[in-house]
């Protein structure tokens, strides 16, 4: 009897080990399973209007007047694309020059310094970034340039600074993965320090950076409070700089408390516009950064 | 125009290159001071204990500390299990294949999509599908599934770093793949994990899009998990955009940053003893 219950315990074990395996697959999908919960439900709840009213007149249909039946989104996939494009103009200089001085032109003691700060300035929550913009950026923009101050140049720039910490910490990781002996070689060549970042660790990491800076881009097209907060909401076509401009996010975030009907079925479209947006811009990030693990 | 000789350029790239981060560097430590020097005047021990009263326009944030712990705790006690064991099976039970590629890229595809479609998404199916209503139970689920992709990452980078011996020598001495997870990996990864549940905790505080469409935004003290409640990212939200009250938002604010900071050293202390232990 003893042998036999020794071996059943050893079985049993097994056994839970095979049945701990099986949980932690289950448990495994479970990022899976919320992807597809909420495609389906965003798509589920946002396109039949989008069908109902002709996909055509929804994506470049310029009035958006809910109240009277009318869906246009092209003011906002402008606005969104506007705003976006800022932010990279003003985030990528700043980011990138962040990311080559962390690596290559600071002592440890200094990056030890500017690290951190780099990362808090991720945590800061996107509510205060847009607070600063209204209490500092936006009279600014007022009175040196004219027009409302809330604006594309606004939101482009609280933007530039909230993907920041995006494109900083991946392009550093992209850099950083750069073999030495490839820094070491042009050193030797003789190259100065900048030569070296410009002609063979920016080519060398160039996938990378681009993965950091398509992640920026995805943060500022899906930042909503900041962005609601600054750039003035008008749901029109902006004619510059200056004027104000309503995203997609926030197109949601203002209209979906008192929506109903159709018009919220509106907003559950304009959230599969965005969604679309930010999986495409996944995949091509996905793409890139694949790329680079495959190099040697 | 005449091209620039190396060195000259070199002193240029430098300089701009140094400016350019400075920048970055005087960006958050303006907003820094900005905040508290406005809302550390506001700051006391009535501020933090009393309720919010006349909407808002006087008394403390307490019911908001309240609900903002409330939802963050609720999301985190979901989404740590599920996140570390996602990350176990993706590092000591699998080693790539479809399956692991399609849960990356699950989890990938996850982490970038945006705060406000999470917030559609816990208003569609938590507050009317399922009728929770605007409640704790609803935020706490959305922000859940928001961190998911966080807790994963970090804590799959956590058990990587675990030296592959650690394994070895626990499979020698004759202990099953669980044993080893549970008594070997496990403990010595839990620094990291940590660090990456302290994270997601700095980023639900700070959640406002997801939050306000789910938990709503009520400023009554929240009784249950099915009552609404305002965190205090909302509310510092609606006294500013409002114009409630500017010296409370100004503290609101403050009590925000300081949490951050609060999160970002604890998670540098954890880290730092954490590599210590291992170089």
């Amino acid at each position: 009897m003893a042998p036999q219950a020794k071996s059943g315990g050893g079985n049993r074990l097994e056994r839970n080990d095979r049945l701990v395996r099986l949980a932690l697959l289950v448990v495994a999908f479970s990022a899976v399973s919320v992807l597809l919960v909420i495609t389906v439900f965003i798509v589920g709840q946002g396109t039949p209007i989008m069908f109902r009213y002709g996909l055509k007149s929804f994506l470049t249909g310029s009035a958006w007047y809910p109240s009277e039946k009318l869906f246009g989104l092209w003011p906002m996939i402008v606005g969104s694309l506007a705003v976006t494009a800022g932010a990279l103009v003003i985030g990528v200089p700043l980011g990138l020059s962040c990311a080559i001085v962390l690596t290559e032109f600071s002592s440890k003691r200094v990056r030890g310094f500017i690290k951190p700060i780099v990362e808090l300035l991720a945590g800061i929550p996107s509510v205060v970034y847009g607070f600063m913009g209204v209490i500092i950026l936006v009279p600014f923009i007022r009175e040196t340039f004219g027009g409302p101050g809330l604006s594309v140049l606004a939101a482009s720039v609280i933007l530039g600074i909230m993907i920041l910490p995006t494109i900083i910490s991946i392009s550093v990781d992209s850099l950083q993965a750069v073999p030495p002996s490839y820094r070491e070689g042009s050193i030797a060549l003789g190259a100065t320090r900048w030569q070296t970042v410009k002609m063979v660790l920016f080519p060398a990491a160039r996938s990378g950076i681009i993965a950091s800076i398509i992640l920026g881009m995805g943060r500022a097209v899906g930042e909503t409070m900041a962005t609601i907060m600054v750039a003035g909401n008008a749901a029109e076509v902006p004619r510059s700089l200056l004027a104000p401009v309503r995203t997609l996010t926030s197109n949601i975030a203002l209209e979906m408390s008192y929506a109903t009907g159709e018009h919220r079925e509106a907003l559950f479209a304009t959230g599969v516009v965005l969604f679309v947006i930010i999986m495409v811009l996944n995949t091509i990030a996905n793409a890139t950064s694949a790329k680079r693990r495959k190099q040697p | 125009m005449r091209r620039l000789g190396p060195r000259v350029e070199e002193k240029a790239a430098r300089v701009g290159l140094w400016a350019l981060t400075l920048i970055t560097v005087g960006v958050l430590v303006f907003i820094i001071f900005f905040i508290m020097r406005r809302g550390l005047p506001v700051l006391s021990l009535e501020f933090l204990t009393a309720n919010p009263a006349d909407m808002g326009k006087t008394g403390g944030i307490f019911s908001t500390i309240v609900g903002t712990v409330a939802l963050t705790v609720l999301a985190i006690v979901i989404a740590a299990p599920l996140g570390v064991g996602t990350a176990i099976y993706l590092t000591e039970y699998t080693w790539g294949g479809p399956v692991t590629r399609v849960i990356r890229f699950g989890a990938e595809c996850l982490a970038g999509i945006p705060s406000i479609i999470f917030g559609l998404f816990g208003f569609i199916l938590f507050v009317t599908k399922l009728k929770f209503g605007w409640s704790i139970l609803s935020g706490g689920l959305t922000l859940a599934f928001m961190l998911l992709p966080t807790i994963i990452r970090t804590s799959e980078e956590a058990i990587k770093s675990v030296p592959a011996s650690y394994r070895s020598v626990s499979f020698s001495l004759g202990s099953t793949k669980w044993q080893t997870v549970t008594r070997v990996v496990l403990p010595t990864a839990l620094p990291g994990i940590v660090t990456g549940v302290v994270l997601s905790i700095g980023r639900s505080i700070g959640e406002t899009a997801a939050t306000i469409f789910t938990a709503g935004s009520a400023l009554r003290m929240p009784t249950s998990l099915f009552s609404s409640s305002r965190t205090m990212s909302v509310h510092f939200y609606i006294l500013a955009r409002e114009g409630i009250s500017m010296p409370n938002a100004y503290g609101t604010a403050a009590i925000l940053i300081i949490a951050i900071l609060g999160i970002n050293l604890l998670t540098y202390f954890i880290m730092n003893r954490f590599i210590k232990k291992y170089s």
